[in-house]
């Protein structure tokens, strides 16, 4: 921007502490210093001479005014000095004017620039700034609803989307440091490059606050792990979909739920940024249902499935345990389908639990199948208490939970009868491999319930493995 | 005033959307025809609905009540439900 020799004003009438400075202004001119005055809204207001409407706030912005008045020293085109608000020995001294503003008060602070203005900030930036958006402009036919519109592109889940406007995908992209042209990874099935910002306008339309982006772009990073196999997953008949469980201080920071109804509806961060992660391997990658989505059923939480851990129980959290510690935030994905009660309001030991527990867990998938998905177990507060009250870790219940899923060889019978099973035995088989319970603390406080969510059954080498992913800035 | 958004997918389709692809034969479908009420359309759909029972296909005729405005939810649906391909004249 070419800036004016000598001092420039930015004023604005609805500010008293300009209309006071007004007079000043004037002395400045008449003492034959070079004097621009720009002015936000009302273009009569100075009564200098020389004067800029800046009703369009273009220089506000370049300038970077973030209060009025200010004023700034130019001296071969190059600012050289700036005072903001009324500050009588600053101005004597930027004007070099011993006498100004005498009959002022020595000290008023100013008012807030119009240009940054919440809501103005993000248009000056689109049309003044150095941002771009670099995905496909999409015109909505002139009289269309912009929300329906997008229902017409296919780039809903069934449910309405926040349209992707400009405004909106700045404001997202602010709450990353990272560029909107990194790319995460190649989204299946179409294999297409993730970057931040294709991200972004996932997570906007799927409803995201801008501070949750963090959080989807981790979670989107996890998903496209090769451990994770999100292809296979977005591709399979079974029910499952994935699953984001969030640690550390983003759930507080997010306002995310792990008391009461913490699988449920309600919350919004918890449904959008489970939403925002399958919006993008919907759009982006192209996984939609009845196409490369195969899935037989399905589940309700296929719409966005996320929810935060209770991290106030004498248990290690998930992501502790999986190498990051209680001061930083992640997020862990799981395959999951939807979750199976376990009510068991008798037990009081953690044995009596156990046998619950394990119950529910062995008919998982089918009541004869070994080796099949792995599951998440969600303690629920009174159920945890139990374990607690007792002094079980985390590992002591894992532990017993796998020591009494065996099942017998000679019990199996899917496809023919029980025992019939060529090769069967009396032999115990595990129903679960080895790491493949994971057990999370969360709910709300009455209920000695428990939460199980199976996996996909393709699981391990072949199949998907949990993946962790610190949420950065 | 046309609104501007920023196309949220990996961009392998194009903007235009293609038509949906045609049957390859219309043996065992349902053709709807459907009279936007322009005048003597119906005379023009009477003599196609002719040929094609002629050909031993299965036809069911609609009606919007005007050209003047598009068709109503109803009958969209009705056609939606019942048929396999549509037959629509868009003027004179």
């Amino acid at each position: 921007m070419h800036l004016p020799e000598g001092l420039i004003a930015i004023v604005k009438q609805d500010c008293p502490t300009c209309v006071l400075v007004d007079p000043v202004l004037r002395h400045i001119e008449a003492s034959g210093l070079p004097l621009t005055v720009y002015v936000q809204d009302e273009p009569d207001f100075p009564s200098t001479r020389q004067v800029v409407d800046d009703r369009s706030l273009e220089a506000s912005y370049r300038l970077h005014i973030e209060t009025v008045p200010t004023l700034i020293k130019v001296r071969d085109g190059q600012e050289q000095a700036r005072v903001v608000g009324w500050e009588r020995d600053e101005w004597r001294a930027l004007t070099g004017l011993a006498a100004l503003g005498g009959e002022l008060p020595a000290y008023r602070p100013g008012c807030g620039s119009l240009a940054v203005q919440p809501g103005i900030a993000e248009r000056l930036a689109l049309k003044y700034g150095d941002f771009s958006i670099h995905s496909r402009e999409v015109e909505v036919p002139t009289l269309s609803d912009s929300t329906e519109y997008c229902f017409e592109r296919g780039w809903s889940d069934g449910l309405p989307v926040v349209p992707p406007t400009a405004e909106r995908i700045y404001r997202m992209l602010q709450a990353t440091t990272r560029a909107p042209g990194e790319v995460l990874g190649a989204m299946p099935p179409l294999l297409t490059a993730c970057t931040v910002e294709k991200v972004a306008i996932n997570a906007v339309m799927a409803g995201c606050k801008p501070e949750y982006l963090q959080a989807v772009l981790a979670a989107v990073e996890a998903a496209l792990d090769p451990a994770f196999c999100l292809h296979g997953l977005l591709a399979t008949t079974w029910f499952s979909g994935p699953m984001i469980v969030v640690n550390g201080p983003a759930r507080k920071a997010l306002g995310m739920n792990w008391a009461g109804n913490v699988l449920g509806q309600g919350n919004r961060a918890n449904a959008t940024i489970g939403r925002a992660l399958q919006l993008t391997v919907r759009n982006v990658g192209g996984g939609k249902p009845q196409e490369t989505d195969m899935s037989t059923f399905g589940h309700p939480g296929k719409l966005g499935f996320c929810f935060a851990e209770d991290e106030d129980t004498p248990w290690t959290t998930l992501a502790e345990d999986r190498g990051v510690s209680r001061e930083r935030s992640a997020v862990t994905v799981f395959s999951a389908d939807g979750p199976l009660g376990c009510a068991d309001q008798k037990s009081r030991t953690p044995e009596a639990l156990i046998y619950s527990l394990a119950g529910s867990l062995r008919g998982l998938n089918h009541v004869d199948m070994v080796n099949g998905a792995d599951a998440v177990v969600v303690i629920g507060p009174e159920h945890g208490r139990v374990f607690d009250l007792a002094g079980w870790s985390k590992d002591d219940v894992t532990r017993a939970l796998h020591a009494a899923t065996h099942i017998k060889g000679v019990d199996l019978g899917m496809g023919t009868a029980p025992g019939a099973v060529a090769g069967s035995d009396a032999g115990l088989r595990a129903k679960f491999r080895p790491g493949g319970l994971t057990l999370v603390r969360a709910g709300g406080q009455a209920g000695m319930f428990s939460a199980i969510i199976p996996g996909w059954l393709v699981k391990g080498e072949l199949g998907t493995d949990p993946v962790t992913r610190e949420i950065r800035a | 005033m046309t609104e501007t958004l920023y196309d949220p997918t990996g961009e392998f389709a194009p903007l235009r959307r293609a038509p949906l692809a045609k049957p390859a034969s219309l043996a065992g479908l349902t053709i709807g025809l459907l009279d936007i009420s322009k005048s003597r359309g119906d005379v023009f759909l009477d003599h196609l609905d002719q040929l094609l029972r002629d050909e031993g296909l299965t036809v069911k005729r609609y009606k919007k009540p005007t050209f003047t405005r598009p068709a109503p939810v109803d009958l969209l649906q009705d056609i939606a439900s019942h048929c396999d391909v549509v037959v629509e004249g868009l003027a004179d």
